[in-house]
């Protein structure tokens, strides 16, 4: 009877970690031998996942792993969030890449819809980053992780510090399933403020020569926001939040959705708000809640990633925000994204084109961009069994009252009809149709399906998709907050009328909302600056949000 | 909160204006109605402004009576093109028959516009030729910056040679831009887009220490208004008199030595340190008011 | 740039002082608009000057319903346009039309 072996990949770790003990004692490794100890422990075809996302960036590991021989680290397969830097892609340019499986693309959309199409490169798959993070833990298991950190102890233990991100997903998945990790920090200290990673989760520890790149992603200078974007706040606190009662929900990135945030404080309690609607929420700490938070409009905060500048501003609200014993914030992409997912009970955000059946996509001919987080977001959690009387409210409308009784997520988008240069939001067909053929894709790239999506903001008011009975309906309701674009021209007027006499679409007029109320005097900060003083000096905007 | 903070910074030139002067007194001259525009920016197929981007007009201000420019940074950057130039040089001209107790330009400028070129670069140096006359007959000409655009380029130039420049601390002066620099000279020299630098470099705060700016105050037109009502009542009981050859010769030799004293400053911080203020690092932070403090300034 | 003229009908102003007014500053994707008074009493003419060339049945249409929805007969509009869009287009008429009939 011949003896099955059950431990080939921890041997196979094993002989990795010999390869690379000639140049390495313990877990700390000088970072001039970064490239060899690479050379080292991958092995072709292994499934590799440089860590990142829109926010933090492993970039020295990502800059190192360019450096190593193209004849030795081979045939990879990139697991990870982003291909967001240049040298993510350097590496699929320079052959050492067979296959990638990621989420989100942006600063690179452009290269990586290049390298497609001439057939360099083939993608698994683009995930939203849950999606990618469940299939760690099934059939796309990284071998190797790279990825970063604020601090290791000499141990080798790490602090993420208030940028946690990723990280704890990515490692608990290699380490625990035959990897290596090998982590980049800032700095090497004697005692770490917390451990967030313990070090026997952790194979090597590199002091990379600069601090790793966090992109401040989530900051909107208020001074941006225009007069439609204000209008445009006014109709979702007034059409939106206050009726349903929303007290727990998720923002996209926007300046839309800043000018939300800017409002509550001003517009939202003067309407009795407080306490009544946006108290618990899953959000990074954008600046442009402060005001809100010191109003006393917030109650608890959780982050998928933190904000550069905000770090002492959270540290100081620790009954807002997620903060360890250390006193520094913590964050968790994957966790965010499922409280994002199931507890909360709208979704609010912005895209670049809608059809007449409210599919939204941000993809454009040329530019494979991913999706990030946003389309769990913005789903209907069809898994969900606790009620709340918004999601009871909304699934009445949708469902009508024959049904078994059940709930729906919110799920909003807040647009402009025509975007920069006079390019209409809504169209008859998504440009995601073109970026699917021309890049082999099975789907087109859908950032949020219309059976999800329940409603449309725009400067010409709110359509409740809910309400509407018919695919008929549903597509006149588009057409019909869809102002001068083309789609919204060819509206049926009649149809129209009665959707409005139903409340199924509502002007800003049917509201109550008065459209030359809606100036800027009416946001809480109309600068970095007021963020500034708002946070008592707590806030500390990167340099080139300063005019001071 | 703050919604009825009135931001000088970001209102338009029009709304400056009107908040700066007596509520009512504005009288403008070749007002929008007259389409006094900007002939070259037709014929480059640009699109035109009725006011050409400056408003001029006559107003009072704390019951004197001024007569007023201020230029619109939105609309190509603030830039002087022939028609717009001539409405300040104008209205500078008009201050010798009518002897207002000031001339109050608001400048919000990136220099000449690019699109008229000549015409732009001589309607700047008849600017100039105009503010020394118009001071030399004892007319005061305060600058006040404070705008998206600041006063750069040729406007940099009329600033300075204000008797007043009164700057808040978002308003810029210099004379190449930032950008310009980083591209003539490379971003080692001068990155444009670290914005907190291209403060601590042309900002108020730095200007004031450097004594380019006479007066800083808070982003806030009342604030401008009180300033501008206070210079002016002083000129009333101090009159500006004709600069005597020797006073220019002891400024010449000022500046010289300024010029000598920091000419390896590599940023605003080691001009804040020599101005002896305690902590230069934190001198960005200061409130218009712990500024002016520590500058040694009666508030 | 684009330039047409429209002339539309709408009901008169009531109001007899009508004063000239500006609104807004042309910068990229703004627009200022003059406010002036007419003769033709019946009808509001509206002069456009665009930068964004092709739009003119957009135009149309925005400017008809601005003519629908206040009563601008009297009324002469100019605008210079860098590139505004229908929404922000509408938000200055609607603010020009304010501040020339208060």
């Amino acid at each position: 009877m011949t003896t099955k072996c059950w431990d080939t990949r921890a041997r196979n770790r094993a002989e990795r970690l010999a390869r690379a003990a000639s140049f390495t004692a313990g877990r700390i490794v000088s970072s001039e031998h970064i490239v060899a100890l690479l050379e080292a422990v991958i092995e072709p075809g292994d499934r590799v996942c440089i860590e990142g996302n829109n926010q933090k960036q492993a970039d020295f590991l990502a800059r190192s792993l360019v450096k190593t021989d193209p004849a030795r680290v081979r045939e990879l397969h990139l697991v990870q969030s982003v291909l967001a830097l240049p040298e993510h892609i350097d590496l699929i340019e320079r052959g050492q890449v067979s296959l990638i499986d990621f989420s989100f693309s942006g600063p690179q959309a452009n290269r990586l819809a290049r390298l497609v199409e001439s057939g360099k490169i083939t993608i698994g798959a683009i995930h939203t980053y849950l999606e990618l993070f469940a299939r760690y833990f099934v059939d796309l298991t990284p071998r190797v992780a790279l990825i970063a950190a604020q601090a290791a102890d000499r141990d080798g233990n790490l602090y993420t510090g208030p940028n946690t991100e990723d990280t704890p997903a990515i490692v608990e998945a290699t380490a625990f399933k035959g990897g290596i990790v090998i982590a980049q920090v800032n700095e090497i200290v004697d005692k770490l403020p917390r451990v967030d990673i313990p070090a026997d989760w952790v194979n090597f520890v590199i002091q990379a020569p600069t601090p790793h790149y966090i992109e401040p992603l989530f900051t909107r200078d208020p001074a941006l926001i225009t007069e439609i974007q204000v209008l445009m706040g006014m109709i979702a606190i007034k059409g939106l939040y206050a009726e349903y009662g929303i007290t727990r929900l998720n923002h996209g990135i926007g300046f839309d959705t800043a000018a939300i945030e800017l409002l509550l404080p001003t517009y939202a309690a003067d309407l009795g708000l407080k306490g009544k609607i946006c108290t618990h929420w899953a959000l990074n700490p954008h600046p442009t809640l402060i005001p809100a938070i010191e109003a006393g409009f917030v109650e608890s905060v959780h982050s998928f990633g933190s904000e550069v500048g905000m770090e002492r501003y959270t540290a100081a609200r620790p009954d807002i925000f997620f903060v360890g014993q250390d006193g520094s914030m913590r964050s968790n992409r994957a966790f965010c994204q499922a409280a994002g997912h199931y507890a909360c009970d709208l979704f609010i955000g912005s895209t670049l084109q809608i059809d007449l059946q409210g599919n939204s996509s941000t993809a454009t001919k040329g530019r494979i961009a991913g999706f990030g987080g946003a389309p769990n977001m913005g789903a209907d959690a069809r898994g969900r069994r606790h009620a709340s009387p918004a999601w009871l409210r909304a699934g009445r409308e949708g469902r009508g009252n024959i049904a078994m009784p059940r709930g729906q997520k919110l799920v909003v988008q807040i647009v402009e009809t025509f975007r920069e240069h006079m390019q209409p939001t809504f169209v008859e067909r998504l440009d995601a149709w073109d970026l699917a053929a021309t890049a082999n894709m099975e789907l087109p790239p859908v950032m949020i399906y219309g059976e999800d999506l329940t409603h449309i903001i725009t400067e010409e008011g709110i359509a409740n998709l809910l309400m509407c009975t018919t695919p008929q309906e549903r597509e006149q309701a588009i057409r019909g907050v869809a102002g001068y674009t083309p789609v919204g021209m060819a509206r049926d007027l009649r149809m129209v009328a009665n959707l409005r006499d139903r409340g199924i679409i509502r002007r800003p007029e049917d509201l109550g909302i008065r459209k030359r109320d809606a100036t800027r005097d009416l946001l809480a900060a109309r600068s970095i600056k007021d963020l500034v003083h708002i946070s008592g000096g707590l806030y500390d905007p990167p340099k080139q949000f300063r005019n001071w | 909160m703050n919604g009825r903070r009135i931001s000088y910074f970001e209102a338009s030139a029009r709304m400056r204006l009107s908040g700066l002067v007596d509520a009512g007194s504005f009288s403008e001259f070749c007002p929008p109605e007259m389409r006094q525009t900007s002939p070259h920016l037709a014929q480059l197929g640009a699109p035109q402004a009725f006011d050409d981007g400056v408003v001029v007009g006559r107003a009072s201000l704390a019951g004197h009576a001024v007569l007023i420019a201020a230029q619109e940074g939105r609309f190509i950057g603030g830039s002087v093109g022939e028609v717009h130039g001539a409405k300040i040089c104008g209205l500078l001209d008009k201050a010798m028959v009518e002897r207002p107790a000031a001339v109050l330009l608001l400048v919000d400028s990136g220099g000449v516009r690019l699109h008229e070129a000549n015409a732009g670069l001589i309607a700047i140096s008849e600017i100039m030729r105009a503010v020394l006359q118009v001071q030399a007959a004892g007319i005061p000409v305060f600058a006040l910056v404070g705008g998206s655009c600041g006063a750069f380029g040729g406007m940099g130039i009329v600033t300075r040679l204000c008797a007043e420049v009164v700057m808040s601390e978002q308003g810029r002066l210099g004379l190449s831009g930032p950008e310009v620099i980083e591209t003539v000279k490379g971003v080692e020299e001068f990155d444009s887009r670290d914005r907190a630098l291209v403060w601590r470099i042309t900002g108020g705060k730095l200007r004031r220490a450097l004594g380019d700016a006479t007066r800083l105050v808070d982003d806030l037109i009342p604030a401008f208004r009180a300033a501008a009502a206070d210079l002016i009542e002083r000129y009333q009981t101090h009159p500006l008199t004709p600069a005597h050859l020797d006073t220019l010769l002891d400024e010449q030799a000022r500046l010289a030595a300024r010029s000598e004293r920091f000419a390896s400053a590599r940023d605003g911080l080691e001009i804040w340190q020599a101005a002896a203020f305690a902590d230069a690092s934190q001198v960005p932070e200061l409130t218009v008011e712990e500024f002016n403090l520590q500058l040694g300034e009666p508030a | 740039m684009e330039q047409f003229t429209l002339t539309l009908p709408s009901s008169t102003l009531p109001q007899d002082i009508i004063h000239t007014a500006i609104c807004g500053v042309v910068s990229s994707g703004n627009l200022e608009v003059l406010v002036e008074p007419t003769a033709t009493r019946n009808a509001c003419e509206i002069v456009v000057n665009t930068s964004a060339h092709g739009f003119r049945d957009i135009w149309e249409a925005v400017l008809k319903d601005f003519a629908e929805r206040h009563s601008v007969g009297g009324l002469r509009l100019s605008i210079n346009d860098a590139g505004a869009t229908p929404a922000v287009v509408s938000l200055r008429l609607d603010q020009a039309f304010e501040t020339c009939a208060a």
